[in-house]
């Protein structure tokens, strides 16, 4: 008893940092970011940064460039906010609900990560072409998905649903129950408690969710490849462009582009976690 | 997440609650949750239901004989010992990096950190294309380090090294990314407690931190090895392609795809498959064995909220 | 005591990373050869064949590794230092990006063997829907509106290069024929193509599993193999009047023979492709062989075309890559408005 008082007695005279570990845990996540990522990542940098800035500009403004970066963006974005939508309300109902199978469902949402790239877009391919399971049945209604930019929504949506599935499932799984029920009784409609009440706790995991699954759509290539039809300023995305020049051993221009790709990616992607730490703090501050 | 913060306050709570909160939901309800439940069920069996039976109907196609004799090829034993090998160095080296870094980020304030988040999330933004890429431009022949690897005799790219390093850059954000969020959202209280009472440092984290954070642990390392399996773009890059000696699984249901050879491509490839649904099997099994460590005391709440309804 | 524990932490990662790329460095006598796509049933014969031989010539045991891929991604991963003691590759282009990205082959390869270094060679011809309902005879039936053309694309594929060539050839032996009239006919060509696949068997699967269009353009290897692997009952090969002479290179790389001591074994495994016996092998999987005897034993199985070169019509690979597929040539001109 006098020891632990004097334990505590001791901690209270302790400036801010009470925890240990800080500079042991800081300085290993620092050095292994930049050995693991950053020099490699930087290499690539200083690659592109060999052909100068006028090299640069006229390597990433070509039309078939800008047109693949339209598609890869756009398609991204597209599948992103689908899967913003549709992976919200899968990790509503598998939190919330029970139903035969449930288990099996929640083990599914992991497929498109161990499923290889090249598998998903065969797969994905077959069931969408005009002979496919699926292609068969869309084909009359005049909508065409394998072969053309529709084809690159879908392989994007399929890689990157697990990532909005699994970033909302712990924050759901752990959102106060209390709190809804409070607002029900106190004469508040389902949608009311979901908007009011819900919401603005999903707010931060959903954002999170949606930036990762579009940062990886923006990248993905060898599920797309083979749904796209990779006609060139109409279904050819910007990795594929990167194979291309490396194919004529381009590869400063290949690095170029990928430059270009990963600053476009890493802004959105700081703007949302910048958003969310602020957002963090406001919430804290209450 | 800042509703978990408060968890810890109200859980105990909820267990006295008084018994009038726990109405039956009204039909209206019911009407809206299974039309939910079927929304979100048709979205995945469209997504993610159909590709896997095509994966399963075409490994199948050619009989049990044809799928047991795929996996059982030299090559294909090959490439799954290389699998196994790559992840069980990758997942490990990124899950001691996950528990530094959540540590770091989530019990202490500093500038900075949402830079460090966003760079720790960076190689989800890299395309795989590029992730192989970059260690070429390093330890490639023309490479900054490569010269100098190749008079020592150093092999790393086309060889183990340079598959293992591909794969962990790929997953590398993936155990952070999950516990990030969930060591803040338990807060450092537990921590501070216990060190005040005469912990040391390791014993904290062992003793109160661990079990704390262990699901969201889980979560990550299963995500991780499974993406680090199945990883194909950036390890076509580096691996060289020598079969029986570089060729992943994944690269080796590619090899054969290429020779026409569908059964086998899929027979291989559904082994990725039934390795997520297995992961979450045992993560299932342990959980229905052991209930209460399902989020603490959350889940046994929910556990006799759901034997009254 | 903070550095030492971060030390520590990190040792075993690098230690594992270092240790599990020693155990790949060991090795008995091996011979690495990093070839394309579709030769991967070819040397898979081949390799047996030759291990017998070199068993029986020198007593020593030959384990032959193959790595397959894109003859262009093989030729690049040789540069940038896979350790592959021969290539053989699908253009002499990609052979040549070794003498001059890598300068790990002398700029004379080409002569160091028979026949411009290429012991086997093929076509291009087209595999169109059992029973032809498209009437598809020639080349000039492919810029017909309505008949859907599978190539891939010349950009990241070896073979759609040798089909672009072989169209562009044909054009040019039209009356009138001319390099505005051959581009015009390509882009024509190019127009009736519903899908770029970025590999050759990319292509074949679009075509003959997916059901998409009415003609493929192939190797003429790879169309036999097809027509094999997929049943005779859904493709059938049709035989172009003029297609071009596809010679696939084959050479050692001498930087890494000299490091690792294998010249000797390395330079008899391409030798021994000229042989009858590997010449016979090359046949049988349907690659044209050079030996007289050998291709008259085959005669019927590859029928009389008349073929062009790349050195004859297009100046050679080095000058066909610059005015058809680099940034900006003929290729890009087509889809560039």
């Amino acid at each position: 008893m006098a020891a632990s008082a004097a334990a505590m007695n001791q901690s209270f005279r302790r400036p801010r940092r009470v925890l240990p570990g800080f500079g042991l845990t800081l300085g290993y996540t620092l050095v292994y970011l930049s050995l693991i990522v950053l020099v490699p990542l930087s290499a690539a940098f200083l690659r592109s940064a060999g052909m100068g800035w006028e090299g640069f500009a006229a390597a990433v403004t070509t039309p078939r460039v800008l047109a693949s970066l339209r598609l890869s963006f756009g398609a991204a974005a597209l599948a992103a906010l689908i899967n913003a939508v549709f992976g919200l309300l899968v990790a509503w109902v598998l939190v919330r609900y029970q139903f035969p199978f449930k288990r099996f469902v929640d083990a599914l949402v992991d497929l498109p990560f161990a499923l290889p790239t090249a598998v998903a877009g065969i797969a994905l391919t077959a069931l969408y072409a005009p002979n496919g399971w699926i292609g068969r049945l869309i084909e009359p209604l005049g909508l065409k998905v394998a072969f053309t930019p529709l084809g690159v929504v879908v392989a994007m949506t399929f890689i990157g649903l697990p990532f909005v599935v699994r970033t909302l499932q712990p924050v759901l799984e752990e959102l106060d129950r209390e709190v809804e029920q409070a607002a029900a009784t106190l004469g508040a409609s389902g949608w009311q408690t979901f908007v009011r009440v819900i919401a603005p706790t999903l707010w931060p995991p959903l954002l999170t969710g949606f930036a990762l699954a579009f940062a990886r759509g923006v990248g993905e290539y060898g599920s797309v490849i083979f749904i796209a039809g990779n006609m060139p300023l109409v279904s050819e995305i910007t990795p594929l462009l990167i194979i291309t020049k490396l194919e004529q051993y381009d590869y400063p221009g290949a690095t170029a582009l990928a430059v270009v790709m990963l600053v476009m990616s890493f802004t959105l992607m700081l703007g949302i976690n910048a958003l969310q730490t602020w957002a963090h703090a406001r919430h804290g501050k209450k | 997440m800042n509703a978990a913060r408060v968890l810890g306050a109200t859980y105990a709570a909820d267990r006295t609650e008084p018994l009038h909160l726990r109405r039956r939901p009204r039909a209206g309800l019911n009407v809206m949750r299974l039309l939910l439940i079927l929304v979100a069920l048709g979205f995945l069996v469209l997504f993610i239901g159909m590709p896997l039976v095509v994966v399963f109907s075409q490994a199948l196609s050619k009989g049990w004989h044809t799928y047991v004799a795929a996996i059982a090829d030299p090559n294909a034993l090959a490439a799954i010992r290389l699998t196994v090998l790559v992840a069980a160095i990758a997942v490990p080296s990124n899950l001691v990096f996950g528990v530094a870094a959540s540590w770091a980020i989530a019990k202490f304030e500093f500038r900075g950190k949402s830079a460090l988040i966003t760079l720790i999330d960076l190689p989800f933004a890299v395309s795989p294309v590029i992730s192989g890429l970059i260690y070429v431009l390093l330890f490639g022949a023309s490479g900054w380090f490569g010269p100098w690897l190749m008079e020592h005799d150093i092999r790393i790219m086309f060889a183990v090294p340079g598959i293992v390093l591909a794969t962990t850059f790929v997953t590398f954000p993936f155990v952070a990314r999950e516990l990030i969020p969930v060591m803040q959202a338990q807060g450092k209280d537990d921590e501070e407690t216990a060190l005040s009472l005469g912990a040391s440092g390791w014993q904290t984290f062992w003793f109160v931190t661990l079990p704390n954070i262990r699901w969201g642990l889980l979560y990550g390392v299963l995500l991780c090895n499974a993406r680090a399996m199945g990883e194909f773009g950036a390890v076509s890059v580096v691996s060289g392609h020598i079969r029986g000696l570089t060729n992943t699984m994944p690269l080796h249901v590619e090899i054969l795809y290429n020779e026409y050879n569908y059964a086998a491509a899929f027979a291989v490839a559904s082994l990725l498959a039934l390795l997520a649904l297995m992961t979450l099997a045992g993560k299932s099994l342990l959980e229905w064995r052991r209930p209460e460590l399902k989020y603490g005391a959350l889940s046994a709440d929910r556990q006799t909220k759901r034997g009254m309804t | 005591m903070r550095k030492r524990s971060w030390a520590a932490a990190l040792a075993p990662t690098l230690m594992l990373t270092l240790a599990a790329g020693a155990t790949c460095a060991a090795g008995a006598v091996t011979l690495l050869n990093a070839s394309y796509d579709p030769t991967r049933e070819l040397y898979e014969d081949y390799n047996k064949a030759f291990a017998a031989y070199w068993k029986t010539r020198t007593g020593d045991t030959l384990t032959i590794n193959q790595s397959h891929g894109g003859s262009g991604k093989q030729a690049r991963a040789v540069i940038d230092g896979l350790p592959a003691d021969v290539v053989t590759l699908a253009l002499a282009y990609d052979v040549d990006a070794l003498v001059k990205r890598g300068k790990l082959i002398p700029d004379t390869w080409q002569a160091r063997l028979p026949d411009n270094s290429s012991p086997y060679t093929s076509t291009i011809v087209f595999l169109v829907r059992k029973g032809n309902p498209k009437k598809i005879k020639d080349w000039g039936d492919l810029v017909r509106p309505g008949v859907g053309v599978i190539t891939p694309n010349p950009k990241t594929s070896g073979g759609a290069r040798w089909n672009y060539l072989a169209a562009w050839a044909y054009a040019l032996k039209q009356p009138g024929g001319n390099a505005t009239s051959a581009q015009q006919f390509v882009r024509k060509l190019y127009e009736n193509v519903p899908v770029l696949d970025s590999g050759a068997r990319g292509s074949t699967v679009t075509f003959v599993e997916r059901g998409i269009g009415d003609v493929l353009l192939a190797w003429e290897n790879e169309a036999l193999l097809a027509a094999r692997e997929m049943g005779a009952d859904k493709v059938e090969i049709v035989v172009p009047s003029i297609s071009i002479l596809a010679e696939p290179p084959v050479s050692i790389v001498d930087k890494v023979v000299d490091r690792r001591g294998t010249r000797a074994v390395a330079e008899g495994y391409l030798k021994y492709l000229y042989s009858p016996q590997g010449q016979e092998i090359a046949a049988r999987h349907f690659y044209r062989p050079r030996d007289l005897k050998v291709a008259a034993k085959y005669a019927s199985v590859f029928p009389k075309i008349l073929l062009v070169t790349v050195n004859d019509v297009f100046g050679g690979w080095t000058q066909a890559q610059a005015t058809h597929f680099a940034d900006g040539g003929t290729f890009d001109q087509i889809y560039g408005k």
